[in-house]
């Protein structure tokens, strides 16, 4: 065996597993700065216009709404999916009531009894604008929601520009959605 | 209850690819065939939830809910093709177990052929290599064997 074939044989291995170290590294750090998470699910909704829907109000809360009304908004809306059976929602109200200082939200309630996310909407001081129940999970599903809370930020005009599966809280609003508002 | 959904589940594990998350039998359509074809269709929809199950293997909430879509649509004549393409718009290329070949895939899909070719190509190598004969011995060589072997 002549020495550049020793050398080869002895560095595959090593060159191998540096290859493989590096790869895992990178996940590894995505993970901890919040770059890269294996679990996102990317919504293809983002870039498209809301879908349509038409959905009932909640028992004492409004009407509800429809895409028209939505696309006719003059602002910026934050449509926020949400259910009192859901524990982070509830972690999320606060900082929803914060949010909605400074821009409206409009919440649907995902798959929940009316008169439960009544109450829980009513609880501490509604942070929605308006209010709307999708009591049976059907219009969540053209959204591409795959669970609560999930949130979309829509332009005047009905088109989605941010989507977010994560309890929302003022911080997050300043570092993803913030920067959209001031686009405009 | 959970004794007999236990052993359902391990049944399920061992026979593989058997749905049995069909929480309830109304779920399922009334014509055999098209309950058949929505099973498979089921099947190859990643649930949202859980992530490495099909629809038709989870119970998760949003799972049973996609499952009835699939039924109304198969019911409602849609073709295969079409309710896939009613899944990814909602939600991407993700919901699919089975993605389809892109370049961004193409690793994914070419890398047991790119393994068995690697394979086949060192089996060769090792398998051509064995096949050379040794040199013949050289006349020292066969004096020290002589030597060593105690022939003279």
């Amino acid at each position: 065996m002549n020495a550049t074939r020793r050398g080869i044989i002895t560095a595959l291995p090593i060159v191998g597993a540096g290859v493989l170290g590096l790869g895992f590294w990178r996940i590894l750090s995505g993970m901890r700065t919040g770059t890269f998470d294996p679990r996102a699910i990317n919504n293809p909704q983002v870039g498209k216009p809301v879908p349509n829907f038409a959905i009932p109000g909640l028992p004492g809360l409004g009407d509800g709404f429809t895409d028209a009304e939505l696309r006719a908004q003059t602002r910026p809306v934050l449509v926020n999916f949400f259910a009192s059976w859901c524990i982070p929602c509830v972690q999320e109200m606060p900082g929803l009531r914060a949010i909605s200082r400074d821009l409206p939200i409009w919440g649907v309630a995902y798959e929940d009894k009316p008169e439960n996310a009544s109450a829980f909407v009513k609880r501490d001081g509604t942070p929605y604008a308006r209010v709307a129940s999708d009591r049976h999970g059907r219009v969540a599903i053209d959204w591409g929601v795959t669970g609560v809370p999930e949130s979309f930020l829509v332009m005047p005009g009905g088109r989605i520009v941010w989507h977010g599966s994560a309890a929302l809280d003022p911080a997050l609003f300043e570092s993803e959605i913030r920067p959209h508002l001031a686009r405009l | 209850m959970k004794r007999l959904s236990a052993i359902l589940l391990a049944a399920g594990l061992v026979c593989g690819g058997v749905a049995f998350a069909v929480d309830d039998p109304s779920e399922m359509l009334p014509n055999p065939a098209q309950e058949k074809r929505a099973e498979a269709i089921g099947a190859h929809l990643r649930c949202l939830v859980c992530q490495n199950e099909s629809i038709e293997d989870s119970s998760a909430p949003l799972a049973r809910d996609l499952r009835k879509v699939v039924r109304e649509q198969v019911a409602a004549g849609k073709s295969d093709q079409q309710i896939m393409d009613w899944m990814t718009q909602r939600y991407g290329e993700f919901i699919r177990l089975a993605p389809t070949f892109s370049l961004s895939t193409a690793l994914l899909w070419l890398m047991p052929l790119v393994a068995l070719i690697a394979g086949l190509l060192i089996a060769w190598r090792t398998a051509m290599r064995r096949v050379a004969t040794p040199s013949p011995l050289t006349d020292n060589e066969r004096a020290r064997l002589d030597a060593l072997s105690g022939r003279e």
